[in-house]
């Protein structure tokens, strides 16, 4: 598996995407995001990972902290999307939506880029790729682990 | 003492599957107007009203006042496509409990005629940036039908179920559907034909996911004393319940499982049943992905061999082993955008013995189970012909 930085630029055009909203909960992890670091949120009381953020732990209801993930994981499932009508996803060509488990447990969406469609599989090693997508914060689009990144 | 056991009294159907003319509230107005004939009671007699749609144009405050509903319960809940199932299961129990005597329950929608075939294959987002937990999506472009593909490719790697199989089951809606001449398609398909349709997201083509109608529905509810004194065939509500197990996609904690799981055996206990009591099956049909999840969470066939189970083709057909959406279901028939109510007036043509062409024999049992959201929130109703 190659790295091919043209192919990924073609692959995460960020103008038209919609973008997320800053707010009490997410802006941490958004803000993190353009510093290069994936947050999620760890609860000490029963030690649960997860991912959205969220006020509360979803597993025993205590306040969860905040832990910088290893950015690594695996496709846990995905699709070739080969039509949406909305811009500007329409203009990109059959593109991949994953699903990828988190290597600390939470399972995230994403593009997965950084190769063919066609050579996408579940189980496949992956790592986090982040995008700029304004000045406060970039979008973490997942490729296959590569030996030179 | 009063036999407070909650029946279907009446149902109705608005026009479909194309009726340009018609706007949401119209919908709900033919298919109220046609329920109330049916069922022999009077709108004054109405004390219930659930229904969900659009804030100011036909949410549930405003449909009371639009329809002149002097209501005591009142219920707008979301909760997707199977949201019907969800008011029948909360009616059911405001019947019971006599918070209500008279519960309309009821659906229009003009999806087509106003927004043409694009529910699964657009992005529902402006220009504003997106709050809660969506945003965590809208960035990579998902549309409605990459969700449920996601789950049909999870499914096909745990255990080798094929597009052959997902297939088999449009091929068997469509052949009830070509007895149905309201249906939006009408005409046999092969395995073959679904297979050769366009790939909208892998692994589900274009035939593999449901159309896009107009169409509406209403159903009343009341107690059986009631029912005993109205000139219709009233039909149980033997059991309901409805569950989650997630709302947005990415946080489906198993792409193989729902919440049918949950609510299906919930509402068999409540009624009684077993799955051999069962005459006819009435699901969600958004994509053929999701009746094959349905059918292994209800437990008519175990995990992971629903496959192998619709495979032999068939199965699902009117004269099959297993009824199975005989109205055509939302692959080949309905589908105005959410789906629940209808499978709970098929159910009642069913077990009224009114189904015509597709008529199950001696149809006693009708089970209807709706999926909402994205494989997300699963209402289970268990319908019967005699007193459960």
């Amino acid at each position: 598996m190659t790295f091919d930085p043209a192919a990924i630029a073609a692959q995460t055009v960020i103008e038209g995407r919609n973008l997320p909203r800053l707010e009490t909960w997410s802006r941490p992890y958004w803000e993190a995001t353009g510093r290069g670091e994936l947050l999620l949120q760890h609860c000490a009381h029963c030690g649960a990972w997860q991912f959205y953020p969220r006020p509360l732990c979803t597993t025993c209801g205590e306040v969860p902290e905040w832990e910088v993930a290893s950015g690594r994981g695996a496709v846990h499932t995905f699709t070739v999307i080969r039509q949406n009508r909305s811009a500007p996803f329409k203009e990109l060509g059959p593109y991949v939506v994953a699903m990828i488990d988190l290597a600390e447990g939470p399972r995230m969406m994403t593009n997965l880029v950084g190769c063919e469609v066609d050579d996408v599989e579940i189980g496949m090693p992956v790592q986090v790729h982040f995008v700029a997508a304004d000045d406060e914060i970039a979008l973490p689009f997942w490729r296959p682990v590569t030996s030179d990144a | 003492m009063a036999d407070r056991t909650p029946v279907i009294v009446g149902v109705g159907l608005s026009d479909y599957p194309k009726e340009p003319e018609l706007d949401n509230v119209a919908h709900h107005g033919l298919a109220i107007r046609r329920a109330l004939d049916d069922s022999g009671v009077k709108l004054t007699d109405i004390d219930g009203l659930m229904c969900f749609g659009s804030y100011g144009v036909d949410d549930a405050p405003t449909m009371a006042e639009t329809f002149g509903i002097k209501y005591r319960v009142l219920d707008g809940t979301f909760a997707g496509g199977t949201v019907f199932e969800f008011f029948a299961h909360h009616a059911a129990a405001a019947i019971r409990t006599g918070q209500a005597d008279t519960v309309l329950i009821s659906y229009g929608s003009a999806l087509l005629s106003s927004q043409g075939r694009n529910l699964g294959t657009q992005m529902f987002t402006s220009a504003a940036r997106q709050a809660g937990p969506l945003q965590y999506e809208v960035p990579w472009g998902n549309p409605l039908v990459g969700s449920y593909a996601m789950a049909a490719k999870r499914h096909m790697h745990e255990y080798g179920t094929t597009s052959e199989q997902l297939a088999q089951i449009a091929v068997d809606t469509r052949d009830n559907a070509s007895h149905n001449p309201k249906a939006l398609y009408q005409s046999p398909i092969t395995v073959e034909d679904v297979l050769n349709s366009r790939m909208i997201a892998d692994p589900l083509h274009m035939l593999d996911c449901c159309v896009i109608s107009d169409g509406g529905g209403a159903v009343i509810m009341t107690t059986a004393e009631r029912a005993a004194d109205l000139p219709s065939i009233p039909i149980y509500v033997a059991g309901s319940a409805t569950a989650q197990t997630h709302w947005n996609i990415a946080q489906m904690p198993d792409f193989t499982s729902t919440a049918a799981a949950i609510s299906g055996p919930a509402a068999f206990a409540e009624a009684g049943i077993t799955h051999a009591d069962v005459d006819t099956l009435q699901l969600y049909d958004s994509f053929t992905i999701t009746t094959l999840l349905l059918l292994e969470g209800l437990g008519f066939c175990a995990k992971g061999e629903g496959g192998p189970f619709v495979g032999r083709g068939g199965v699902l057909r009117f004269d099959g082993e297993l009824p199975t959406n005989t109205d055509g279901g939302g692959l080949s028939s309905c589908h105005p955008g959410m789906r629940g109510i209808f499978l709970l007036i098929e159910s009642v043509r069913q077990l009224r013995g009114l189904a015509g062409e597709v008529q199950v024999p001696d149809c006693e049992v009708a089970v209807a189970c709706g999926s909402g959201g994205f494989l997300s929130a699963m209402g289970t109703v268990v319908l019967t012909k005699e007193a459960p």
